[in-house]
């Protein structure tokens, strides 16, 4: 398809893929990017098709360039503003905002999970808490990021501790869902999942390269929606690498998938 | 003149046994620390603690001084899980409120205008809900939307650590964020300060510093100078955190975490042990 095909890790093909989550988004939407790959995805979308994207530079101010991922001893971020997160909390609730996330479960209706695993009172495993997950997920659009695809990350049943919103109209108390929810993709090392499927459930976008629906739906606690037709996830371009290569110039992105594997696997 | 000037076993002094204490910073960032500190050697105990959470909430769960803590996170930054914190959360050391970070400012803005509650949609449709069954949804009187309550955060005391005050109380946040510090202070009946220096007013006499002044002097009860008071947290401009010093904190939760108290908080010379204030304001403030 495109005139010579670059080679590519699994993370780089992650991160363009990742980028799309952005398409359709509004011309000046803040973007909330939490980790190396969601980073690195807003990056790519705002230097190919989202230039006015929005995004704080981590700690304080608005960014008016991305700020490189990794140690950067001595860089200064360019500043175009103010975003303290008594700003951040009002812009969640007026809503132009996509949260790219990564909880550490997920279940078949969105609903995630930051808090605990296990009994509440005593949880076997305690994490960091619901954060801003709660008003993120009613408010605005939220994609999220799984680095492992397997079934104690995209999880039977409910999620432990229901710290993000999902489409479980049982929860909400006229069952009429809130005026943001508004999930997107789900990225993960094996596919791209969406919320098309009937009454929001979760389809099968595209498959990375080598990947069979089989083998997602094997690792995936819920029952899948399985489109007629599923596209191979889009490889990337060289154009999107240089800019991966530009705002990730420490290699961090190879610490995104274990053992960082090529983007194509080897059959 | 006013003069609201006290030692830091002065103020807390004035805290009690089962009181709802609120505390500034967020995470490792600009926490007064040397209040912690001082609170962790004292007597006090069955305190309900509010707090965008960092080593303040792991120090005081492990020094068991927390009856219930209400929280939405609790973390290092560049650390993300507080150990301390999850040893004492999965034990059942306290009794929690989780609630989104949104829902927190909320609850404090709602004490700070003397209200029951104010509403927000943050917290529908989650388990926030079915673990806080104190906290109700109302149905709007304009429409047919229903909106969670959020209740407010009523403190007894607020604990704030903050770069320079006088002794009337005003005070300048170095920053760049301020967080909530100045929603603590309005929440609270009483609010103590803890300052890297104390100035005199004249400081305040400029334009840029009055930006970063949202706590006015009529909330604050007591001021004190606690040089380097917000390590191992950082306090912009003039430090950042200590990301080796929090990994060795971190790890006592499982070794056991008296060595760190002897060691550290009842130190008599907390700065040198932790090496000297040149090391301190050599620490980089946060990047991520």
């Amino acid at each position: 398809m495109s005139n010579s095909s670059p080679e590519y890790s699994l993370a780089e093909l992650a991160i363009v893929a990742a980028s799309e989550i952005f398409r359709d988004e509004t011309p000046e939407v803040f973007a909330t990017l939490i980790g190396t790959l969601p980073k690195l995805a807003g990056y790519v979308a705002r230097e190919t098709f989202l230039p006015g994207m929005m995004m704080s530079d981590g700690l304080y101010y608005l960014a008016a360039e991305p700020v490189p991922v990794g140690p950067r001893p001595g860089f200064e971020s360019k500043k175009e503003g103010r975003i303290g997160y008594e700003r951040v909390f009002t812009i969640v609730a007026k809503g132009n905002r996509h949260a790219f996330v990564g909880p550490v479960q997920v279940d078949k209706y969105g609903q995630m999970n930051l808090s605990c695993i296990g009994d509440y009172e005593k949880p076997k495993v305690t994490m960091l808490g619901v954060r801003g997950l709660p008003g993120n997920t009613v408010n605005n659009r939220t994609s999220m990021f799984f680095a492992n695809h397997n079934k104690r990350a995209l999880v039977e049943g409910e999620v432990s501790m229901v710290s993000g919103a999902g489409y479980n109209p049982a929860r909400y108390p006229n069952g009429k869902y809130p005026i943001g929810l508004d999930h997107r993709q789900i990225i993960t090392n094996l596919c791209v999942l969406d919320f098309e499927g009937p009454n929001h459930s979760i389809r099968v976008r595209s498959l990375h390269p080598g990947v069979t629906f089989e083998e997602v739906q094997d690792n995936t606690g819920f029952e899948l929606v399985r489109p007629d037709n599923i596209p191979e996830t889009a490889a990337p371009t060289q154009a999107q690498l240089d800019i991966i290569a530009k705002y990730d110039p420490h290699n961090m992105r190879a610490y995104i998938f274990k053992d960082n594997p090529a983007g194509r696997r080897a059959s | 003149m006013l003069d609201k000037r006290m030692s830091l076993a002065d103020i807390v002094g004035q805290l009690e046994d089962g009181m709802t204490i609120g505390i500034g910073g967020w995470g490792a960032r600009q926490k007064p620390m040397a209040l912690i500190r001082e609170i962790v050697k004292s007597d006090l105990k069955d305190l309900t603690i509010v707090s965008y959470g960092g080593c303040d909430v792991g120090m005081l769960a492990s020094a068991r001084k927390i009856k219930k803590l209400i929280f939405s996170f609790v973390t290092l930054d560049a650390i993300p899980l507080e150990a301390h914190f999850r040893r004492a959360r999965s034990a059942g050391e306290f009794e929690v409120m989780e609630i989104d970070e949104g829902m927190f400012q909320l609850g404090l803005k709602a004490a700070a205008q003397r209200l029951d509650f104010l509403p927000c949609i943050a917290g529908l449709g989650t388990d926030v809900m079915t673990y806080n069954p104190d906290i109700k949804t109302i149905k709007s009187p304009y429409s047919d939307d229903h909106y969670v309550a959020m209740p407010a955060l009523n403190l007894d005391v607020a604990l704030c650590h903050v770069l320079e005050a006088d002794q009337k109380g005003n005070s300048h946040i170095g920053g760049p964020d301020m967080f909530f510090d100045e929603w603590f202070c309005r929440a609270a009946k009483k609010s103590y300060l803890t300052c890297e220096r104390i100035v005199e007013t004249s400081a305040f006499n400029d334009d840029h510093k009055i930006l970063r002044m949202p706590i006015e002097r009529n909330l604050v009860a007591g001021v004190a100078e606690a040089k380097f008071g917000a390590h191992p947290t950082s306090c912009g401009p003039d430090y950042g955190f200590d990301v080796p010093h929090l990994k060795a904190y971190n790890a006592t939760a499982k070794e056991g975490w008296d060595g760190y108290v002897s060691d550290f908080i009842e130190e008599a010379d907390y700065t040198a042990k932790i090496g000297g204030a040149d090391h301190i304001r050599s620490l980089a403030l946060p990047a991520f």
